[in-house]
């Protein structure tokens, strides 16, 4: 019966989270910077949240986030462009070979399918390997993907080096939110079910998963296609929330900012990833903007402010959460009201004890 | 005479130019306690391992139930290294991965304790249940069977009653006692639903009290689960009292058969424990 509690309290919990969105985006100028973080965080939870099911649910370690955020970005990208857009953006390629433009909603989900398709492929060869060997081939996965998509050969289709533009894109933060809130939530429902706890149980053990009758090769390829797929829905977000697609912006360092999402907020914590990402993404955004424009109190020039200081912080920031959180913020456990409470519960009953 | 359950045919397990497990045949029938020992280094778990699939073997064949479970032959550089008397007898090569054992009927538990330690005794026991659920990936993420998750979780909730476990459910399995832990690790072989339970050194680590406990304890899930058991041990007490037949292995040879009776005044026995004195 508690259980069922804390899933009504969560949803409200959820629902005041977007109400809030919603006032704060008709308070604020379409243009503030709190509107543009919270849409970037958004995508980038989905994103994490997708990685975090591989690395922090079924310990397979892989870096090809980005490779399949890629897909999907070009997916959408190429499906969706307006036939009569086409001409202008494929100038260079006589106007492309798909004639046709698809809804955004069948654009997103072809981006997931495709994405996961690639990662069906992928991964016969690629999930029999362990650990670090898993981690670098995918991440190599990931460059020749890119560089693929960047073949002048394929132009007609991927428009080569050039940028794809002029395809559907979203204003309103709540776009993002519904997306990646449906997504995530699918996620979960994932986790917690039957298949969810096969997952873990390869996580923790795989010789004694397999003897408990896990097929581990279906189950890893299933996990991998599944991050894969949203992976690649949080691709087609990013490309419409840039209103553009170019294939060097999935380089690696964007696996490794989607890797510190998720182990800053915790390996096999999902309500972490999604903090972490919030957290992520103001502090390289926002937060810290300040630091790197020079500043004067009367006539005392601060020292260190300058272009460039924020990322040092920044490195600092992360290094101090690395050292004092070794497990990230949330660790594996999961963000609940009754977790909250305990928290406090805790603390308070210690100082009271304290002054006893 | 009851009926054969488990038969292992010129089993050779070569690693290199090491013989593990050499040429070892075996039977098991139905409702028996059947042991497996030998001195250490023995090749006792390579032997289960090969069994289980752990372990593609070098040559031999196993069937369990009269179906053909698992053949293999030498092949690629162990062709040229495999001098055994039957390298030529197998030909087809029959190997399946350790869960499609499992989901024959072979369950079994691990010499050094392998739970998901991270998990909870319930869970532990519940994933147990997963392989034999009437379940897609689409069915189970939206819910759509009820019936099917709410039976899962019944039925790992009355094992754990049987098994006097309930009352840890919520525990985290890594961190209960050792004991509990072994018996845990059974506990979640059972879930699967075998015909014939495999355990690695079931009394490892245990005092003469805990052993003592154990011996009832695989007796009862015996008559309980109509279970047929194929155990490796070193506790000799518990060997003695509980076995219909040994097997008795050194150097991955199978040197000796027969009741506990035999085997302990066996002289094979005696010098392979023991060893030779050399004017003897």
């Amino acid at each position: 019966m508690s259980k069922r509690k804390n899933t009504i309290i969560s949803a409200l919990l959820l629902l005041a989270l977007f109400g809030f969105i919603l006032i704060l985006e008709r308070m604020l100028p379409p243009t503030h910077i709190a509107l543009t973080v919270l849409k970037k965080s958004c995508i980038y939870a989905l994103v994490a949240v997708s990685m975090n099911l591989l690395n922090g649910f079924t310990g397979l370690f892989s870096l090809g986030q980005a490779g399949f955020m890629l897909i999907g970005a070009y997916t959408y990208g190429i499906l969706t462009i307006p036939v009569e857009a086409r001409a202008s953006v494929y100038m260079y390629y006589g106007g492309g070979i798909i004639q046709f433009a698809v809804p955004v909603a069948v654009g997103i989900l072809a981006a997931g399918i495709t994405a996961a398709a690639f990662a069906w492929l992928i991964g016969l060869p690629v999930l029999r390997l362990k650990s670090d060997y898993l981690a670098i081939a995918t991440l190599g996965f990931a460059e020749i993907i890119r560089a693929v998509f960047m073949w002048d050969k394929l132009g007609v289709l991927t428009n080569g080096s050039n940028l794809l533009r002029k395809f559907p894109t979203f204003s309103s933060v709540t776009f993002p939110f519904i997306v990646a809130g449906c997504c995530i939530a699918v996620m979960v429902l994932i986790i917690n079910s039957s298949y969810g706890r096969a997952f873990k149980a390869i996580r923790d053990d795989e010789i004694a998963a397999e003897a408990m009758g896990i097929n581990l090769a279906k189950h890893k390829r299933m996990a991998f296609c599944i991050s894969s797929f949203f992976a690649g829905v949080g691709g087609a977000l990013l490309a419409m929330y840039q209103t553009s697609i170019q294939a060097n912006t999935f380089k690696s360092a964007m696996t490794y900012e989607i890797l510190l999402i998720v182990v800053i907020g915790g390996l096999g914590s999902v309500t972490g990833s999604c903090i972490a990402s919030f957290l992520f993404i103001a502090c390289s955004e926002w937060w810290l903007r300040f630091l790197d424009a020079e500043m004067y109190i009367g006539d005392f020039k601060v020292p260190l402010l300058r272009s460039g200081f924020r990322k040092v912080v920044f490195a600092v920031i992360i290094m101090i959460i690395v050292l004092f959180y070794r497990r990230g913020i949330m660790g594996n456990k999961e963000f609940s009201v009754e977790g909250i409470c305990n928290f406090f519960k805790k603390r308070f009953g210690r100082k009271k004890e304290a002054a006893s | 005479m009851s009926k054969n359950i488990l038969h292992a045919e010129n089993i050779t397990m070569q690693f290199g130019g090491v013989v593990a497990v050499d040429n070892l045949s075996l039977d098991v029938n139905e409702g028996e306690i059947v042991a497996l020992i030998g001195p250490n280094g023995a090749g006792k778990t390579t032997a289960f391992n090969c069994i289980t699939g752990v372990y593609e073997p070098t040559n031999g064949s196993v069937s369990f139930c009269g179906k053909e479970l698992l053949e293999s032959h030498p092949r690629g550089k162990m062709k040229k290294m495999y001098k055994g008397q039957n390298a030529l007898r197998y030909t087809k090569r029959i190997v399946p991965t350790p869960d499609k054992i499992t989901k024959e009927g072979i369950a079994r538990t691990f010499q050094n304790i392998r739970l998901f330690s991270s998990m909870t005794v319930f869970d532990n026991v519940l994933i147990a249940k997963h392989m034999r659920a009437k379940q897609n990936l689409f069915t189970a993420t939206f819910r759509l069977n009820h019936a099917e998750e709410a039976r899962m979780r019944r039925e790992t909730m009355e094992l754990l009653e049987m098994q006097n476990l309930a009352h840890l459910k919520d525990e985290i399995a890594g961190s209960l006692p050792y004991g509990i832990q072994r018996r845990l690790e059974i506990a979640r072989a059972l879930a699967t639903g075998p015909k014939l339970l495999l355990l690695d050194e079931p009394a490892a680590g245990m005092n003469p009290q805990e052993t003592q406990e154990l011996t009832d304890f695989i007796r009862q899930i015996r008559d309980e689960y109509k279970l047929t058991i194929f155990m490796i041990e070193h506790h000799m007490d518990l060997v003695m009292q509980i076995s219909d037949r040994i097997y008795v292995l050194d150097f991955g040879k199978l040197i000796t058969e027969g009741t506990p009776e035999q085997v302990q005044n066996d002289p094979r026995v005696i010098e392979a424990y023991l060893g030779v004195s050399e004017d003897a």
